[in-house]
């Protein structure tokens, strides 16, 4: 699944950095993902994944470093090298470009299946009523929900909750997906139609960057992995390489506690057989 | 495989004697005493004299102090109530630090002033004022005035009755919002924010809305509160109004206890047919949470099967 590595950048993060309360979460991340790349983000809890993921659509501020999406630079105007800060409005502007799907879903739960689809872009983009229900009924359809419209979000199981987050996040149209464990709240049966969704969206071509502990979607869709531990990149590049032989420590022992928390758990051991990700 | 062989041997339906419940039937009985005597009594003492309390309630200036005092009092004070209530309360939880003290000083001053005090003394605001001049800041000055406001006649209105009793209720209103919009989840406004809504829109089309689920009940409850202080309307001296226009006949004809007994009818009215729009005003807002009735329903079920 080897994407051309001259196709645009789309996200370029330069030497981020956030503390929290004096706390540093993320210690200078360097990273570029370009238009139609899949990149996973693997790393130890704690290691400032979702707070990287939250940065790059400003649902955090960052205090150093960059951010530019698709030539935007997030959340400031550089004014002759003097940064300003961009107003609410503006901010909200630049988020509409970015889907983002959430660890809990957090479907809006006073509006049913379609209305949750439709009210990004009949209040965001003005679509009409009329054109944004077309959408999202075909939206449903394409994360296997095409006969849950009306259904409220306590009335679907968690797989289909996050699937109808999806649908809602692509009814903006978004350039680039941020996923953040998607599948880490489903129980264990549910977790297989969350991710086929999302392989179909990067079979298409969607742009994404997916926090997960799925090894076996790391392995078959991403394009790059990029293993984060204690606030920086520690190593990135093809699954073969970073789960298949990985160069530090750090990550090794992070993919070996992986194995052997999944084999607790039932689930088929990942890694390690290689058979399925081409050869660089 | 097994000793139990046969379906005679195997445990059937259950037909087991429930718990008895002695207390509830002794409390039933000396409730049933009690109301006995209270309905004997009334019945047997002619002073209670329903036919004249019923009379009263069925007159002309009562029926007009009880719509417009009494329930126009009401709604207009508690639109007031909600809609500025809830402003304070956005206000309060703004990032603006001009607006969130503007909005603690509102409600630290609307809370302090006992409602009959501040209808008191908003009626006489006539005394300061006595007229005021609509136009540009310190128009008087300026020679720019383009309407004028007579206070007293206006103080002595409805209208301005209503607005006192909306201005305190909004101080009480913004607190109830405030617990209401607190308690919607912050992953809420953080996917409407995701979606690119501007914080106004995920505070009108996200939050508000899951936040009237806990707004409404106490509403309820202020609302019904709210029936019963328009009686304090008659501290600005405004009399149509139920209590006072009930009042009068009793004083009229010397059948006091009669009167009352018409208010305390109409209160009870009144309230009640609030507390069933309260409940399907908690439907419409309760929606996507769940199938609220079913659970009630069961409570009902388990109650009857107790016994
Ligand atoms: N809002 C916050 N306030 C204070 N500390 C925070 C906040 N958000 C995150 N942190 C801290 O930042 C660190 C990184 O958190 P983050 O959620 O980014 O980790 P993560 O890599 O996503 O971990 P996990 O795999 O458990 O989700 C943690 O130590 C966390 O306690
Ligand atoms: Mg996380």
């Amino acid at each position: 699944m080897a994407r051309p590595m001259d196709a645009p950048v789309l996200v370029r993060a330069i030497n981020v950095t956030k503390s929290f309360h004096g706390n540093q979460v993320l210690k200078g991340i360097d990273m570029e993902v370009r238009t139609g790349e899949v990149v996973v983000l693997l790393g130890p809890s704690g290691s400032g994944k979702t707070t990287f993921l939250r940065c790059i659509n400003q649902l955090e501020t960052i205090d150093g470093g960059r951010i530019w999406v698709d030539g935007d630079l997030m959340g400031y105007e550089d004014k002759g090298g003097v940064l300003h800060r961009l107003h609410d409005k503006k901010i909200a502007s630049q988020r509409r470009g970015i889907g983002m799907c959430f660890q809990r879903f957090n479907l809006f739960p006073h509006k049913t299946a379609l209305e949750n689809v439709m009210e990004g872009p009949v209040q965001v983009k003005k679509t009409s009523k009329a054109e944004a229900e077309q959408r999202a009924i075909e939206l449903l359809e394409q994360v296997g929900l095409g006969d849950k419209p009306a259904a409220y979000p306590a009335q679907l199981s968690g797989g289909q909750q996050q699937r109808v987050a999806i649908a809602r996040a692509l009814a903006m149209d978004p350039k680039l997906m941020l996923f953040d464990e998607p599948t880490s709240a489903l129980d264990p049966e549910l977790v297989g139609e969350v991710l086929k969704v999302m392989r179909d969206l990067a079979a298409k071509g969607m742009t994404m960057i997916v926090v997960t502990h799925e090894m076996g979607f790391a392995r078959e869709v991403a394009d790059r992995v990029v293993f984060m531990d204690g606030g920086v990149v520690v190593e990135e590049g093809p699954p073969s390489e970073v789960i298949g032989n990985p160069q530090h420590n750090r990550t090794r022992a992070f993919l070996s506690r992986m194995r052997q928390e999944e084999a607790a758990h039932g689930r088929p051991p990942t890694t390690v057989d290689l058979s399925d990700v081409p050869a660089e | 495989m097994s000793s139990i062989s046969n379906d005679a041997d195997r445990p059937g339906a259950i037909d087991a004697r429930p718990v008895r419940h002695p207390g509830r039937w002794v409390a039933i009985a000396v409730i049933a005493v009690v109301v006995g005597m209270m309905v004997n009594s009334a019945m047997t003492n002619p002073r209670w004299n329903w036919s004249f309390a019923a009379e009263v309630m069925q007159q002309k200036p009562v029926l007009e102090g009880l719509l417009k005092g009494t329930i126009i009092g009401t709604v207009g004070a508690m639109i007031i109530g909600v809609g500025l209530g809830v402003l304070v309360a956005v206000m309060r939880l703004s990032d603006n630090p001009v607006l969130r003290y503007v909005a603690f000083a509102y409600t630290w001053f609307f809370r302090s002033m006992p409602r009959y005090v501040l209808l008191a003394t908003m009626g006489s605001l006539g005394y300061l004022y006595p007229v005021v001049d609509l136009g540009v800041p310190f128009a008087q000055s300026l020679g720019l005035t383009f309407a004028q406001l007579d206070v007293n006649a206006l103080s002595r209105g409805l209208m301005f009755g209503i607005l006192g009793l909306g201005l305190s209720e909004a101080a009480y209103m913004a607190e109830i919002a405030r617990a209401g919009i607190l308690s919607v989840d912050k992953g809420q406004s953080e996917a409407a924010q995701a979606l690119g809504m501007s914080p106004g829109q995920t505070m009108r089309r996200i939050i508000l809305p899951q936040a009237m689920r806990v707004i409404v009940p106490p509403t309820g409850n202020e609302t019904i509160a709210m029936v019963k202080d328009t009686s304090l309307l008659l501290a600005m001296s405004i009399t149509t109004e139920l209590f006072f226009q009930t009042q009068a006949i009793g004083t009229r004809t010397l059948k006091i206890m009669p009167a009352y007994v018409a208010a305390c009818a109409w209160y009870l009215i009144v309230c009640s047919v609030l507390m069933v729009g309260q409940s399907y005003l908690e439907k419409y807002f309760g929606r996507g949470f769940g199938p609220m009735p079913k659970k009630t329903k069961q409570k009902i079920t388990k109650i009857g099967a107790d016994h």
